[in-house]
Protein backbone atom coordinates (compact mmCIF):
# COMPACT_ATOMS: atom_id res chain seq x y z
CA UNK A 1 0.00 0.00 0.00
CA UNK A 2 2.72 2.12 0.68
CA UNK A 3 4.09 3.08 -2.99
CA UNK A 4 0.74 3.16 -3.75
CA UNK A 5 0.51 6.45 -1.57
CA UNK A 6 3.62 7.92 -2.81
CA UNK A 7 2.54 7.10 -6.43
CA UNK A 8 0.43 10.00 -7.46
CA UNK A 9 3.37 12.63 -6.52
CA UNK A 10 6.15 10.26 -7.89
CA UNK A 11 4.31 10.20 -11.23
CA UNK A 12 3.55 14.02 -11.13
CA UNK A 13 7.42 14.95 -10.07
CA UNK A 14 8.40 12.54 -13.12
CA UNK A 15 5.64 14.73 -15.60
CA UNK A 16 6.32 17.98 -14.53
CA UNK A 17 9.47 18.00 -13.09
CA UNK A 18 11.87 15.50 -14.58
CA UNK A 19 10.12 15.97 -18.11
CA UNK A 20 10.67 19.57 -18.31
CA UNK A 21 14.30 19.17 -17.12
CA UNK A 22 15.24 17.01 -20.58
CA UNK A 23 12.96 19.38 -22.62
CA UNK A 24 15.86 21.75 -21.49
CA UNK A 25 18.36 19.66 -23.07
CA UNK A 26 15.83 18.45 -25.98
CA UNK A 27 15.49 22.59 -27.08
CA UNK A 28 19.19 23.11 -25.99
CA UNK A 29 20.38 20.13 -28.76
CA UNK A 30 17.95 20.93 -31.62
CA UNK A 31 17.82 22.55 -34.27
CA UNK A 32 16.48 25.92 -34.96
CA UNK A 33 13.56 26.07 -36.89
CA UNK A 34 14.07 27.81 -39.91
CA UNK A 35 11.14 28.18 -41.00
CA UNK A 36 9.11 29.73 -38.34
CA UNK A 37 12.50 30.52 -35.88
CA UNK A 38 12.58 29.61 -32.56
CA UNK A 39 13.41 26.02 -31.99
CA UNK A 40 12.73 22.40 -32.87
CA UNK A 41 13.48 20.41 -29.67
CA UNK A 42 15.28 17.10 -30.61
CA UNK A 43 13.55 14.55 -28.50
CA UNK A 44 15.83 11.72 -28.85
CA UNK A 45 18.96 11.72 -27.80
CA UNK A 46 20.74 10.39 -30.92
CA UNK A 47 19.58 13.37 -32.68
CA UNK A 48 20.93 15.80 -30.59
CA UNK A 49 22.94 18.81 -32.06
CA UNK A 50 25.19 20.61 -30.24
CA UNK A 51 25.69 23.47 -32.53
CA UNK A 52 24.04 25.61 -29.87
CA UNK A 53 26.60 24.67 -27.72
CA UNK A 54 29.34 24.81 -29.69
CA UNK A 55 28.35 28.70 -30.12
CA UNK A 56 27.58 29.33 -26.57
CA UNK A 57 30.68 28.14 -25.22
CA UNK A 58 32.93 29.71 -27.43
CA UNK A 59 31.28 32.96 -26.61
CA UNK A 60 31.46 31.80 -23.16
CA UNK A 61 35.53 32.10 -23.61
CA UNK A 62 36.21 34.90 -25.73
CA UNK A 63 32.75 36.99 -26.17
CA UNK A 64 30.58 39.17 -23.76
CA UNK A 65 28.98 35.65 -22.38
CA UNK A 66 31.99 34.97 -20.47
CA UNK A 67 32.09 38.49 -18.93
CA UNK A 68 28.24 37.91 -17.22
CA UNK A 69 29.18 34.73 -16.04
CA UNK A 70 32.52 36.19 -14.23
CA UNK A 71 30.20 39.08 -13.07
CA UNK A 72 27.40 36.70 -11.59
CA UNK A 73 30.42 34.88 -10.28
CA UNK A 74 32.06 37.88 -8.59
CA UNK A 75 28.32 39.28 -6.87
CA UNK A 76 27.81 35.91 -5.75
CA UNK A 77 30.78 35.19 -4.16
CA UNK A 78 30.95 38.77 -2.27
CA UNK A 79 27.53 38.66 -1.79
CA UNK A 80 27.81 35.51 0.35
CA UNK A 81 30.73 36.24 1.83
CA UNK A 82 28.81 39.56 2.91
CA UNK A 83 25.76 37.16 4.29
CA UNK A 84 28.35 34.83 6.45
CA UNK A 85 29.68 38.01 8.02
CA UNK A 86 26.22 39.63 8.71
CA UNK A 87 24.52 35.74 9.29
CA UNK A 88 27.05 34.32 11.67
CA UNK A 89 26.94 36.55 14.66
CA UNK A 90 23.22 36.91 14.51
CA UNK A 91 22.77 33.57 14.74
CA UNK A 92 25.01 32.72 17.13
CA UNK A 93 23.21 35.45 19.38
CA UNK A 94 20.07 33.91 18.79
CA UNK A 95 21.39 30.63 19.32
CA UNK A 96 23.45 30.76 22.28
CA UNK A 97 22.86 33.87 24.37
CA UNK A 98 18.92 35.26 23.48
CA UNK A 99 17.15 33.54 26.66
CA UNK A 100 13.81 34.86 27.31
CA UNK A 101 13.82 37.28 23.69
CA UNK A 102 14.58 33.49 21.52
CA UNK A 103 11.31 33.21 20.52
CA UNK A 104 10.92 36.40 19.50
CA UNK A 105 13.65 37.03 17.88
CA UNK A 106 13.22 33.80 15.55
CA UNK A 107 9.58 35.56 14.93
CA UNK A 108 11.56 38.51 13.75
CA UNK A 109 14.02 36.68 11.37
CA UNK A 110 11.50 34.06 9.75
CA UNK A 111 9.52 36.92 9.21
CA UNK A 112 11.84 38.32 5.97
CA UNK A 113 11.02 34.63 4.91
CA UNK A 114 7.34 35.26 4.03
CA UNK A 115 7.83 38.84 2.93
CA UNK A 116 7.55 38.89 -0.39
CA UNK A 117 11.47 38.91 -2.50
CA UNK A 118 10.12 41.77 -4.96
CA UNK A 119 8.55 43.57 -2.12
CA UNK A 120 11.95 44.05 -0.27
CA UNK A 121 13.65 45.11 -2.81
CA UNK A 122 10.82 47.56 -4.10
CA UNK A 123 11.02 48.54 -0.54
CA UNK A 124 15.10 49.37 -1.79
CA UNK A 125 13.85 51.16 -4.74
CA UNK A 126 11.99 53.77 -2.28
CA UNK A 127 14.51 54.26 -0.13
CA UNK A 128 17.67 54.59 -2.50
CA UNK A 129 15.47 56.91 -5.01
CA UNK A 130 17.03 60.00 -5.95
CA UNK A 131 14.57 61.97 -3.10
CA UNK A 132 14.33 59.12 -1.11
CA UNK A 133 15.76 58.72 2.50
CA UNK A 134 19.24 57.19 2.09
CA UNK A 135 20.04 60.41 0.02
CA UNK A 136 18.54 62.42 2.61
CA UNK A 137 20.03 61.12 5.68
CA UNK A 138 23.45 61.42 3.52
CA UNK A 139 22.82 64.44 2.40
CA UNK A 140 21.80 65.53 6.18
CA UNK A 141 24.60 64.16 7.87
CA UNK A 142 26.96 65.71 4.91
CA UNK A 143 28.31 62.66 3.23
CA UNK A 144 27.36 63.92 0.17
CA UNK A 145 26.99 67.01 -1.69
CA UNK A 146 24.36 66.26 -4.15
CA UNK A 147 21.96 63.65 -4.42
CA UNK A 148 23.44 59.91 -5.43
CA UNK A 149 21.94 58.05 -8.41
CA UNK A 150 21.75 54.30 -6.32
CA UNK A 151 19.57 53.10 -8.68
CA UNK A 152 21.62 53.06 -12.14
CA UNK A 153 24.07 50.54 -12.99
CA UNK A 154 25.45 50.86 -9.11
CA UNK A 155 27.52 47.22 -8.55
CA UNK A 156 27.70 47.87 -4.93
CA UNK A 157 23.55 48.38 -5.06
CA UNK A 158 23.02 45.16 -7.01
CA UNK A 159 25.00 43.56 -4.08
CA UNK A 160 23.32 45.37 -1.33
CA UNK A 161 20.26 44.05 -2.67
CA UNK A 162 21.52 40.75 -2.88
CA UNK A 163 22.77 40.66 0.45
CA UNK A 164 19.69 42.39 2.24
CA UNK A 165 17.65 39.42 -0.32
CA UNK A 166 19.42 36.36 1.03
CA UNK A 167 20.78 36.74 4.16
CA UNK A 168 17.54 35.40 5.87
CA UNK A 169 17.86 31.92 4.34
CA UNK A 170 21.58 31.35 5.15
CA UNK A 171 20.84 32.30 9.28
CA UNK A 172 18.64 29.24 9.79
CA UNK A 173 20.57 27.06 8.42
CA UNK A 174 23.32 28.85 10.59
CA UNK A 175 20.79 28.74 13.74
CA UNK A 176 20.28 25.24 13.29
CA UNK A 177 23.43 23.63 13.61
CA UNK A 178 24.88 26.15 16.34
CA UNK A 179 21.66 25.29 18.38
CA UNK A 180 22.45 21.52 18.00
CA UNK A 181 25.97 21.94 19.83
CA UNK A 182 25.98 20.54 23.37
CA UNK A 183 27.34 23.89 25.56
CA UNK A 184 28.71 21.23 27.59
CA UNK A 185 31.51 20.97 24.77
CA UNK A 186 32.32 24.49 25.15
CA UNK A 187 32.25 24.89 29.11
CA UNK A 188 34.64 21.83 28.92
CA UNK A 189 36.97 23.57 26.44
CA UNK A 190 36.50 27.11 28.94
CA UNK A 191 37.54 25.08 32.17
CA UNK A 192 40.29 23.46 30.58
CA UNK A 193 41.56 26.83 30.22
CA UNK A 194 40.85 28.14 26.48
CA UNK A 195 39.97 31.41 26.10
CA UNK A 196 36.35 32.24 25.10
CA UNK A 197 38.13 33.63 21.69
CA UNK A 198 39.84 30.13 21.37
CA UNK A 199 37.02 27.86 22.62
CA UNK A 200 35.12 29.96 20.10
CA UNK A 201 37.97 28.93 17.35
CA UNK A 202 38.86 25.37 18.35
CA UNK A 203 35.22 24.66 19.24
CA UNK A 204 32.25 26.54 18.57
CA UNK A 205 33.47 27.17 14.62
CA UNK A 206 34.85 23.71 13.62
CA UNK A 207 31.66 22.36 15.08
CA UNK A 208 29.16 24.75 12.90
CA UNK A 209 30.98 24.14 9.95
CA UNK A 210 28.49 21.90 8.38
CA UNK A 211 25.90 25.08 8.50
CA UNK A 212 28.22 27.21 6.96
CA UNK A 213 28.23 24.82 4.02
CA UNK A 214 24.65 24.24 3.77
CA UNK A 215 24.02 28.18 4.30
CA UNK A 216 26.18 28.90 1.42
CA UNK A 217 24.92 26.34 -0.43
CA UNK A 218 21.31 27.40 0.25
CA UNK A 219 21.76 31.59 -0.66
CA UNK A 220 24.51 30.58 -3.68
CA UNK A 221 21.83 28.46 -5.63
CA UNK A 222 19.16 31.25 -6.05
CA UNK A 223 21.83 34.10 -6.27
CA UNK A 224 23.34 32.34 -9.44
CA UNK A 225 19.65 32.17 -11.06
CA UNK A 226 18.76 35.55 -9.69
CA UNK A 227 17.65 37.72 -12.93
CA UNK A 228 14.96 40.46 -10.79
CA UNK A 229 17.41 41.61 -8.46
CA UNK A 230 19.94 43.61 -10.71
CA UNK A 231 16.81 44.69 -12.69
CA UNK A 232 14.83 45.88 -10.08
CA UNK A 233 18.06 48.22 -8.32
CA UNK A 234 19.88 48.75 -11.88
CA UNK A 235 18.07 48.02 -14.70
CA UNK A 236 21.53 48.04 -16.76
CA UNK A 237 23.22 45.84 -18.86
CA UNK A 238 26.42 46.64 -16.91
CA UNK A 239 24.54 44.71 -14.42
CA UNK A 240 23.30 41.73 -15.88
CA UNK A 241 23.38 38.40 -14.62
CA UNK A 242 23.67 35.19 -16.35
CA UNK A 243 19.52 34.75 -15.05
CA UNK A 244 18.49 38.09 -17.07
CA UNK A 245 20.14 36.55 -20.25
CA UNK A 246 18.34 33.38 -19.71
CA UNK A 247 14.81 35.49 -19.16
CA UNK A 248 15.80 37.81 -22.57
CA UNK A 249 16.40 34.51 -24.22
CA UNK A 250 13.20 32.25 -23.22
CA UNK A 251 10.65 34.95 -23.16
CA UNK A 252 11.37 37.15 -26.23
CA UNK A 253 11.07 33.49 -28.21
CA UNK A 254 12.86 33.59 -30.91
CA UNK A 255 16.35 32.51 -29.07
CA UNK A 256 14.89 29.81 -26.70
CA UNK A 257 17.09 27.18 -27.96
CA UNK A 258 20.20 29.82 -26.80
CA UNK A 259 18.04 30.36 -23.73
CA UNK A 260 17.92 26.54 -23.13
CA UNK A 261 21.60 26.07 -23.67
CA UNK A 262 22.49 28.60 -21.08
CA UNK A 263 20.35 27.27 -19.07
CA UNK A 264 22.04 23.67 -19.26
CA UNK A 265 25.82 25.87 -18.90
CA UNK A 266 23.87 27.17 -15.62
CA UNK A 267 23.14 24.13 -14.13
CA UNK A 268 26.66 22.92 -15.07
CA UNK A 269 28.36 25.49 -13.03
CA UNK A 270 25.71 25.25 -10.03
CA UNK A 271 25.95 21.40 -10.44
CA UNK A 272 28.04 20.82 -7.73
CA UNK A 273 26.42 22.90 -5.31
CA UNK A 274 22.92 20.89 -5.77
CA UNK A 275 24.77 17.62 -5.69
CA UNK A 276 25.82 18.49 -2.45
CA UNK A 277 23.34 19.69 -1.34
CA UNK A 278 20.99 17.60 -2.40
CA UNK A 279 23.28 14.29 -0.88
CA UNK A 280 23.02 16.46 2.37
CA UNK A 281 19.33 16.96 2.95
CA UNK A 282 19.17 13.47 1.46
CA UNK A 283 21.43 12.48 4.70
CA UNK A 284 19.41 14.59 7.35
CA UNK A 285 16.05 13.01 6.19
CA UNK A 286 17.48 9.42 6.62
CA UNK A 287 18.63 10.40 10.11
CA UNK A 288 15.56 11.41 11.27
CA UNK A 289 13.57 8.60 9.93
CA UNK A 290 15.62 6.26 12.05
CA UNK B 1 21.75 46.10 35.93
CA UNK B 2 25.41 47.68 35.76
CA UNK B 3 23.68 50.59 33.59
CA UNK B 4 21.97 51.57 37.39
CA UNK B 5 25.08 51.66 39.68
CA UNK B 6 27.27 53.02 37.31
CA UNK B 7 25.24 56.11 37.37
CA UNK B 8 27.41 58.28 38.78
CA UNK B 9 30.60 58.29 36.54
CA UNK B 10 30.80 60.12 33.45
CA UNK B 11 29.29 59.01 30.18
CA UNK B 12 32.80 57.40 28.54
CA UNK B 13 33.98 55.05 31.52
CA UNK B 14 30.16 54.09 31.91
CA UNK B 15 29.94 52.91 28.20
CA UNK B 16 32.99 51.55 28.48
CA UNK B 17 32.02 49.12 32.18
CA UNK B 18 29.08 48.64 30.69
CA UNK B 19 30.57 47.05 27.66
CA UNK B 20 33.90 45.28 28.85
CA UNK B 21 32.05 43.99 31.65
CA UNK B 22 33.29 39.98 31.46
CA UNK B 23 30.57 38.29 33.25
CA UNK B 24 27.49 39.83 31.56
CA UNK B 25 25.76 39.07 28.19
CA UNK B 26 27.63 39.39 24.70
CA UNK B 27 26.72 43.40 24.55
CA UNK B 28 28.24 43.16 20.63
CA UNK B 29 26.35 40.25 19.61
CA UNK B 30 22.77 41.94 21.22
CA UNK B 31 23.69 45.36 19.65
CA UNK B 32 24.58 43.82 16.16
CA UNK B 33 21.31 41.20 16.48
CA UNK B 34 19.49 44.13 17.19
CA UNK B 35 20.60 46.16 14.37
CA UNK B 36 20.26 43.25 11.82
CA UNK B 37 16.86 42.96 12.53
CA UNK B 38 16.14 46.88 12.54
CA UNK B 39 18.00 46.67 9.09
CA UNK B 40 15.97 43.77 7.88
CA UNK B 41 12.05 44.74 8.94
CA UNK B 42 12.74 48.88 8.93
CA UNK B 43 12.50 49.45 4.98
CA UNK B 44 9.83 46.97 4.68
CA UNK B 45 7.93 48.71 7.03
CA UNK B 46 8.32 51.97 5.07
CA UNK B 47 7.21 50.47 1.97
CA UNK B 48 4.32 49.46 3.97
CA UNK B 49 3.71 52.72 5.32
CA UNK B 50 3.94 54.51 2.21
CA UNK B 51 1.09 51.97 0.88
CA UNK B 52 -1.18 54.39 2.87
CA UNK B 53 0.28 57.97 1.65
CA UNK B 54 -2.27 60.69 1.08
CA UNK B 55 -0.03 62.29 -2.23
CA UNK B 56 1.42 60.33 -4.93
CA UNK B 57 4.66 60.20 -3.55
CA UNK B 58 6.60 57.23 -2.35
CA UNK B 59 9.30 59.25 -0.64
CA UNK B 60 7.69 61.91 1.38
CA UNK B 61 4.79 61.35 3.56
CA UNK B 62 2.10 63.50 3.16
CA UNK B 63 -0.51 61.91 5.93
CA UNK B 64 -2.68 59.04 6.18
CA UNK B 65 -5.00 57.78 3.64
CA UNK B 66 -6.94 54.71 2.46
CA UNK B 67 -6.61 56.66 -1.23
CA UNK B 68 -4.49 53.84 -2.67
CA UNK B 69 -6.09 50.91 -1.62
CA UNK B 70 -10.17 51.88 -1.97
CA UNK B 71 -10.36 55.69 -2.35
CA UNK B 72 -8.77 56.33 -5.27
CA UNK B 73 -11.53 56.07 -8.44
CA UNK B 74 -8.76 54.97 -10.82
CA UNK B 75 -6.36 54.15 -9.32
CA UNK B 76 -6.21 52.53 -6.22
CA UNK B 77 -5.84 48.30 -6.26
CA UNK B 78 -9.57 48.17 -5.76
CA UNK B 79 -10.33 50.33 -8.97
CA UNK B 80 -7.32 49.39 -11.31
CA UNK B 81 -8.76 46.93 -13.36
CA UNK B 82 -4.81 45.62 -13.97
CA UNK B 83 -3.94 45.75 -10.29
CA UNK B 84 -7.35 43.93 -8.94
CA UNK B 85 -6.48 41.25 -11.53
CA UNK B 86 -2.81 39.85 -10.37
CA UNK B 87 -4.74 39.73 -6.47
CA UNK B 88 -7.33 37.92 -8.10
CA UNK B 89 -5.24 36.04 -10.00
CA UNK B 90 -2.27 35.35 -6.98
CA UNK B 91 -5.58 34.65 -4.94
CA UNK B 92 -7.02 31.83 -6.60
CA UNK B 93 -3.63 30.43 -7.96
CA UNK B 94 -2.75 30.18 -4.13
CA UNK B 95 -5.73 29.02 -3.82
CA UNK B 96 -5.91 26.06 -6.11
CA UNK B 97 -2.26 25.20 -5.11
CA UNK B 98 -2.87 24.96 -2.06
CA UNK B 99 -5.93 22.26 -2.86
CA UNK B 100 -3.80 20.43 -4.54
CA UNK B 101 -0.60 20.55 -3.47
CA UNK B 102 -1.23 19.31 0.18
CA UNK B 103 -3.17 16.06 -0.40
CA UNK B 104 -0.74 15.12 -3.28
CA UNK B 105 2.00 15.98 -0.75
CA UNK B 106 0.67 14.24 2.09
CA UNK B 107 0.52 11.13 0.67
CA UNK B 108 3.70 11.30 -0.63
CA UNK B 109 5.16 12.18 2.57
CA UNK B 110 3.44 8.69 4.35
CA UNK B 111 4.43 7.00 1.03
CA UNK B 112 8.16 7.83 1.47
CA UNK B 113 7.99 7.77 5.18
CA UNK B 114 6.51 3.91 5.68
CA UNK B 115 7.89 2.61 2.44
CA UNK B 116 11.40 0.54 2.71
CA UNK B 117 11.35 -1.22 -1.21
CA UNK B 118 13.71 -0.31 -3.60
CA UNK B 119 12.41 2.27 -4.90
CA UNK B 120 12.04 4.58 -2.04
CA UNK B 121 15.28 5.77 -2.19
CA UNK B 122 14.90 7.10 -5.55
CA UNK B 123 11.39 8.72 -4.80
CA UNK B 124 13.20 10.26 -1.86
CA UNK B 125 15.83 11.86 -4.02
CA UNK B 126 13.31 12.90 -6.71
CA UNK B 127 10.68 14.46 -4.00
CA UNK B 128 14.23 16.54 -2.60
CA UNK B 129 15.34 17.59 -6.05
CA UNK B 130 13.04 20.53 -6.91
CA UNK B 131 14.47 21.84 -3.75
CA UNK B 132 17.64 22.07 -4.79
CA UNK B 133 16.77 23.47 -8.09
CA UNK B 134 17.11 27.32 -8.87
CA UNK B 135 13.71 28.52 -9.48
CA UNK B 136 14.96 29.99 -13.39
CA UNK B 137 15.72 26.61 -14.24
CA UNK B 138 12.19 25.46 -13.29
CA UNK B 139 10.80 28.17 -15.13
CA UNK B 140 12.74 27.67 -18.43
CA UNK B 141 12.36 23.51 -17.92
CA UNK B 142 8.36 23.82 -17.32
CA UNK B 143 7.90 26.93 -20.03
CA UNK B 144 9.76 24.51 -22.43
CA UNK B 145 7.70 21.44 -21.69
CA UNK B 146 4.56 23.22 -22.29
CA UNK B 147 5.67 25.14 -25.41
CA UNK B 148 6.93 21.86 -26.94
CA UNK B 149 5.50 18.53 -25.68
CA UNK B 150 2.28 19.11 -23.56
CA UNK B 151 1.01 21.53 -26.09
CA UNK B 152 -2.74 20.91 -24.63
CA UNK B 153 -1.73 23.32 -21.26
CA UNK B 154 -2.13 26.56 -22.42
CA UNK B 155 0.34 29.04 -21.21
CA UNK B 156 -1.55 30.81 -18.37
CA UNK B 157 -3.48 29.74 -15.57
CA UNK B 158 -3.36 26.25 -16.01
CA UNK B 159 0.59 26.07 -16.59
CA UNK B 160 1.19 28.68 -13.47
CA UNK B 161 -0.84 26.18 -11.67
CA UNK B 162 1.04 23.13 -12.89
CA UNK B 163 4.00 24.70 -12.13
CA UNK B 164 3.31 26.13 -8.54
CA UNK B 165 1.79 22.47 -7.19
CA UNK B 166 5.20 21.16 -9.02
CA UNK B 167 7.48 23.01 -6.45
CA UNK B 168 5.28 23.63 -3.83
CA UNK B 169 4.67 19.49 -3.07
CA UNK B 170 8.16 18.65 -1.86
CA UNK B 171 7.57 21.59 0.73
CA UNK B 172 4.42 19.87 1.66
CA UNK B 173 5.90 16.73 2.26
CA UNK B 174 8.54 18.07 4.29
CA UNK B 175 6.05 19.45 6.89
CA UNK B 176 4.23 16.37 6.68
CA UNK B 177 7.32 14.30 7.57
CA UNK B 178 8.58 15.89 10.29
CA UNK B 179 5.57 14.89 12.16
CA UNK B 180 4.97 11.70 10.91
CA UNK B 181 8.87 10.83 12.32
CA UNK B 182 7.42 12.22 15.70
CA UNK B 183 4.56 10.11 16.04
CA UNK B 184 5.96 6.95 14.67
CA UNK B 185 4.23 3.56 13.63
CA UNK B 186 3.31 2.40 17.04
CA UNK B 187 -0.44 4.03 17.22
CA UNK B 188 -1.09 2.49 13.31
CA UNK B 189 0.27 -0.90 14.78
CA UNK B 190 -1.44 -1.38 17.59
CA UNK B 191 -4.63 -0.40 15.70
CA UNK B 192 -3.88 -3.23 13.50
CA UNK B 193 -3.71 -5.35 16.09
CA UNK B 194 -6.90 -4.49 17.63
CA UNK B 195 -8.35 -5.90 14.15
CA UNK B 196 -8.07 -2.93 12.05
CA UNK B 197 -7.29 -3.14 7.95
CA UNK B 198 -4.14 -0.88 7.12
CA UNK B 199 -6.83 1.33 5.53
CA UNK B 200 -8.96 1.97 8.25
CA UNK B 201 -5.46 2.13 10.52
CA UNK B 202 -4.40 4.87 7.92
CA UNK B 203 -7.87 6.62 8.16
CA UNK B 204 -9.39 6.74 11.75
CA UNK B 205 -5.42 6.87 13.50
CA UNK B 206 -2.67 8.44 11.68
CA UNK B 207 -4.70 10.84 9.74
CA UNK B 208 -6.13 12.57 12.83
CA UNK B 209 -3.06 12.47 14.20
CA UNK B 210 -1.09 14.45 11.48
CA UNK B 211 -3.94 16.94 11.43
CA UNK B 212 -2.17 20.09 12.47
CA UNK B 213 0.63 19.12 9.99
CA UNK B 214 -2.02 19.18 6.99
CA UNK B 215 -3.21 22.40 8.05
CA UNK B 216 0.05 24.10 8.65
CA UNK B 217 1.03 22.43 5.01
CA UNK B 218 -1.71 24.10 3.79
CA UNK B 219 -1.11 27.35 4.92
CA UNK B 220 2.80 26.82 3.81
CA UNK B 221 1.73 26.12 0.22
CA UNK B 222 -0.66 29.11 0.19
CA UNK B 223 2.54 31.26 0.88
CA UNK B 224 4.96 29.79 -1.06
CA UNK B 225 2.28 30.07 -3.96
CA UNK B 226 1.36 33.36 -3.32
CA UNK B 227 5.07 34.74 -2.81
CA UNK B 228 6.37 33.23 -6.28
CA UNK B 229 7.45 35.36 -8.88
CA UNK B 230 9.51 33.36 -11.08
CA UNK B 231 7.26 30.26 -12.13
CA UNK B 232 4.32 32.50 -12.58
CA UNK B 233 6.10 35.40 -14.97
CA UNK B 234 7.71 32.22 -17.40
CA UNK B 235 4.40 30.66 -17.53
CA UNK B 236 1.96 33.56 -17.52
CA UNK B 237 1.70 33.55 -20.87
CA UNK B 238 0.18 37.43 -21.49
CA UNK B 239 -0.52 40.07 -19.26
CA UNK B 240 -4.12 38.79 -18.14
CA UNK B 241 -2.27 36.28 -15.67
CA UNK B 242 -0.27 38.40 -13.94
CA UNK B 243 0.06 37.72 -10.73
CA UNK B 244 1.03 40.57 -7.53
CA UNK B 245 4.74 39.57 -7.67
CA UNK B 246 4.57 39.87 -11.54
CA UNK B 247 3.12 43.08 -11.49
CA UNK B 248 5.75 44.44 -8.69
CA UNK B 249 8.56 43.37 -10.90
CA UNK B 250 7.35 45.21 -14.44
CA UNK B 251 5.77 48.34 -12.56
CA UNK B 252 8.55 49.20 -10.13
CA UNK B 253 10.85 50.78 -12.66
CA UNK B 254 8.29 52.99 -14.27
CA UNK B 255 7.29 55.97 -11.79
CA UNK B 256 4.62 53.67 -9.93
CA UNK B 257 1.86 55.39 -7.44
CA UNK B 258 1.54 54.35 -4.01
CA UNK B 259 -0.47 51.89 -5.24
CA UNK B 260 1.91 49.61 -6.06
CA UNK B 261 3.32 49.70 -2.28
CA UNK B 262 -0.57 49.12 -1.46
CA UNK B 263 -0.66 45.87 -3.97
CA UNK B 264 2.68 44.72 -1.84
CA UNK B 265 1.74 45.53 1.12
CA UNK B 266 -1.95 43.06 0.70
CA UNK B 267 0.24 40.03 -0.63
CA UNK B 268 2.45 40.68 3.00
CA UNK B 269 -0.72 40.44 4.83
CA UNK B 270 -1.91 37.53 2.97
CA UNK B 271 1.36 35.42 3.71
CA UNK B 272 2.08 36.77 7.11
CA UNK B 273 -1.94 35.32 8.04
CA UNK B 274 -1.07 32.19 6.49
CA UNK B 275 1.91 31.53 8.61
CA UNK B 276 0.54 32.85 11.51
CA UNK B 277 -2.23 30.34 11.38
CA UNK B 278 0.15 27.52 10.73
CA UNK B 279 2.57 28.55 13.75
CA UNK B 280 -0.74 28.85 15.81
CA UNK B 281 -1.87 25.37 14.93
CA UNK B 282 1.34 23.72 15.22
CA UNK B 283 1.80 25.18 18.56
CA UNK B 284 -1.87 24.43 19.96
CA UNK B 285 -0.76 21.29 18.96
CA UNK B 286 1.82 20.87 20.94
CA UNK B 287 0.97 22.27 24.02
CA UNK B 288 -1.95 19.91 23.58
CA UNK B 289 0.77 17.29 23.83
CA UNK B 290 2.50 18.60 26.35
CA UNK B 291 6.13 19.07 24.44
CA UNK B 292 8.83 21.85 25.56
CA UNK B 293 9.82 24.84 23.26
CA UNK B 294 7.73 26.64 20.71
CA UNK B 295 6.51 26.20 17.17
CA UNK B 296 8.06 28.85 16.01
CA UNK B 297 11.38 27.23 16.60
CA UNK B 298 10.03 24.05 14.77
CA UNK B 299 9.90 26.29 12.66
CA UNK B 300 12.91 27.60 12.35
CA UNK B 301 14.09 23.80 11.93
CA UNK B 302 12.25 22.84 9.01
CA UNK B 303 15.46 24.15 6.66
CA UNK B 304 12.46 25.22 4.05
Amino acid sequence: MWPSLALPGVLWLVLLFLTPLYAVFAVAMGAPDPIFGGALPAWNPLAWDPGEFGTILGELFTGQLGFVFLRTLIYVAIATFLSLLIGYPVAYYVARHAGRFRVLLLMLIIAPFWINYLMRMLAWVNLLSTDGYVNQILLFVGLLDEPREWLVGKHETVILGLVYGYVPFLILPLFAALDRIDSRVIEAARDLGASPARAFFAVTLPLSSQGILAGCVIVMLPMFGDYYTATLLSGSPRTNMVGKLIEQDILSGAGSGRGAALTVVLMVFVGILMTYYLYSVARASREARS
Amino acid sequence: MTFGRAESRPNATRFKSWWSNPWGKPRFLVLFTWAYILWSLVPVAIAVQFGFNEGRSRSAWQGFSLRWYVGDPNLSVLHDPSLRAALVQSLQLAALTMLIATPLGVALAIGLARWSGWGARPANFLMLFPLVTPEIVMGVALFLVFVHLFGFVRLGTMAQVLGHVTFTVSYVVIVVRGRLFSVGREYEEAAMDLGASRLQALRTVLLPMLAPAIWASLMVAFAISIDDFVISAFLMGDASSATIPVKLYSAARLAPSPAINALASILLFASMLAITIAILVMGRSRRREGAEGSAVEDFARLDL
